[in-house]
């Protein structure tokens, strides 16, 4: 599914190709106009934060949109071993991670079955999974604060990740399934009829044809369990095993009324980093990922 | 779609079969059998997990929402740890004059997900139909296209509560001073700007597959043919990309019911101008009131299930994305005898 790549093809190159250069031009500059604008309304925030993150606290409230003098305070007081703001980093780190993994292991056999094999209630099977991505999360994190509590799970990289496959694990199954449904059956079928077993055609010639979409679907997977806040948010009560988005959402300046703007534009930025580097990168592959699954 | 897409069979195990001098029928049904039970093997896990994580919790949250506050038992007069039975009481709650507080919480998730997602896909349209005419740069607008969908929630909400501080940037571009972070009616607006800004770029990256799923042909006869430029868009366009539509409206209306982190950072809990049902249900849940908590929870769950079931069936959102018909048992059956089953695909 390289679509989005692919501007025009050959044939349509004869109906585009009378219009006089000049014209075209013409034609071109609403277009540029209004391209420029849907860049601008998606990154000028993000610019903002940037920016902001870059002022001494001292002008914190200008409205330059180049910071004078630019300043590293902010992100010095973020990543002081005091503010336990790496600890958090670390701890999104552990709980997107393993729950990526945990899902895709589960997710891909998963995905695998509903692409190629046939059996009973597959639709309703694999509808019901899909469902399962939409469901309120604080529906089950409600029963199972109390059910943590009493087990004393409260605090614990478990009470993190194992409800986080609630939507992490679904999320794979869906993507993973339209990414398996490109792969054309018939090259498994080939390796089957040359003596392949299933699970080997299944290792030896899918697997490898389906290792980009696996790994797109781990960069998805990973980036939503990264951003999930709720359950982060209730299962956690001491500082050491909040996650970064819950942390930095609880940042407090020196006194009650002065809330550390520069501090947290600085954290956003830190935590923001290595998913823009992920978009940037890897943008063609999510997007098809992304897509895979709502437009097959 | 690819070529190799174009061709595709019915159903691919079937064409398989190595069409072998012994017993076909046999093989293939062998085969069946065995693709059932492995089949079945493979989605073991995911059922089963999705049913410790999932199920489970659902259904004991029906179970915990019929009890009450442990405290004082009025038969013996003791403090009792146990939660007492109190049956539909904390449903029956929301009928009283306790209810005002869920019924707050219920309209604002309500106006926010009507007024939200209308104007996703009203940018998310707008947004699909520029990039898709777009040749040049398009890296940099899908990369910038996908930076809000990649920051977290959380902070975008941060972020957005810093554009609308007092001393703002927002207030500094507007004229007059408003106190958006405020409780009234300009807090909900602040929340929905910054969730549109989060999420009409994905509904727009949506829209334009399904755009691009569009030959161009279909356009050009239609401009042939003497359609403006707005007729084309609403015959035309709008009606084809309506699938792909119509299940990123679906997603973006089930994720803006349970909305939690946005309001709950960008204001703040237990403010009554934006608290929605999720932040409800997690606020009582948090104060140890489980009851009250499970009870707004499946409240919850059981509109969001409502909405989902009335939008697939008004609307017939495709979200399996196997929308092909696919052959029963017996037609396949049937199909088998020819054995050239690609004929019956168009």
């Amino acid at each position: 599914m390289t679509m989005l790549a692919r501007p025009e093809t050959p044939r349509h190159a004869p109906t585009s190709a009378p219009v006089p250069n000049r014209r075209r031009k013409q034609r071109r500059w609403p277009l540029r106009l209004a391209v420029t604008g849907v860049v601008v309304f998606c990154l000028a925030p993000f610019f903002w934060m940037v920016v902001s993150s870059l002022r001494r606290s001292a002008d914190i409230f200008d409205k330059t949109p180049v910071p004078t003098p630019v300043s590293l305070e902010n992100y010095a007081a973020v990543l002081h071993p005091s503010q336990g703001f790496l600890r958090s980093l670390l701890n999104s780190l552990i709980v997107a991670g393993t729950t990526t993994v945990l899902a895709l292991v589960i997710a891909t056999l998963t995905a695998y079955a509903m692409a190629r094999l046939d059996f009973p209630f597959k639709r309703l099977v694999l509808t019901a999974i899909i469902a399962t991505c939409m469901f309120p999360v604080v529906s089950i994190v409600v029963p199972l604060l109390k059910l943590f509590t009493s087990w004393g799970w409260i605090n614990t990289y478990q009470a993190l990740i194992v409800p986080s496959m609630s939507f992490a694990l679904p999320l794979a199954v869906w993507i993973l399934t339209a990414f398996f449904r490109q792969i054309p059956a018939e090259l498994e079928q080939a390796a089957m009829i040359d003596g392949c077993t299933r699970s080997q055609a299944f290792r030896k010639v899918i697997l490898p044809l389906a290792a980009p979409g696996v790994f797109t679907t781990a960069i998805i997977t990973f980036i939503t369990a990264w951003n999930e806040f709720i359950i982060a948010l209730t299962m956690t009560n001491r500082a050491s095993m909040e996650t970064a988005p819950v942390a930095i959402s609880k940042f407090v300046g020196a006194t009650e009324f002065e809330i550390p703007f520069g501090s947290q534009m600085a954290a956003g930025v830190v935590v923001t980093v290595p998913l823009v580097v992920l978009v940037v990168v890897f943008q063609r592959r999510i997007v098809d990922g992304l897509t895979a699954g709502a437009v097959k | 779609m690819g070529s190799e897409t174009t061709v595709r069979r019915p159903h691919p195990a079937r064409t398989a079969e190595p069409s072998g001098p012994g017993e076909p029928g046999r093989t293939a049904r062998k085969r069946r059998s065995e693709s059932m039970r492995l089949g079945t093997l493979l989605i073991a896990p995911t059922v089963l997990v999705l049913a410790v994580v999932v199920a489970f919790p659902t259904l004991d949250a029906i179970r915990m929402s019929l009890f009450g506050q442990p405290g004082l038992d009025p038969d013996t007069g003791f403090v009792s740890d146990t939660e007492p039975f109190v049956g539909l009481d904390n449903y029956a709650t929301i009928l009283t004059d306790a209810g005002a507080r869920f019924w707050n919480a219920f309209a604002n998730t309500v106006f926010f997900t009507i007024t939200s997602v209308a104007l996703e896909a009203v940018i998310g349209v707008c947004m699909a139909l520029i990039m898709h005419q777009a040749l040049r740069g398009r890296a940099l607008v899908r990369a910038s296209i996908l930076i809000p969908w990649a920051i977290p929630t959380a902070i975008v909400a941060l972020l957005w509560r810093w554009i609308f501080n007092a001393d703002g940037i927002a207030n500094a571009l507007l004229p007059g001073r408003v106190l958006w972070t405020t409780e009234g009616i300009q807090a909900m607006v602040a929340v929905i700007v910054a969730d549109v800004w989060k999420t009409a770029p994905f509904v727009g990256l949506l829209v334009l597959a399904g755009l691009q799923l569009i030959p161009r042909e279909t356009h050009e006869a239609a401009k042939v043919d003497g359609a403006g430029a707005w007729r084309r868009f609403w015959s035309i366009t709008l009606p084809l990309v309506k699938p792909a539509l119509l299940v990123a409206l679906l997603f973006r209306i089930l994720d803006a019911l349970r909305v939690f982190d946005m309001p709950y950072v960008l204001i703040g809990p237990r403010k009554s101008s934006v608290e929605t049902l999720s932040m409800l249900a997690h606020d009582e849940a948090s104060n140890v009131r489980f009851g009250s908590g499970a009870a707004y929870a499946v409240l919850l769950f059981l509109f969001v299930v409502l909405v989902a079931f009335a939008f697939v069936k008004l609307l017939g959102a495709d979200v399996v994305g196997d929308a092909e018909p696919r052959p029963t048992r017996r037609a396949r059956r049937k199909a088998r005898a020819p054995r050239r089953a690609e004929g019956s695909e168009p």
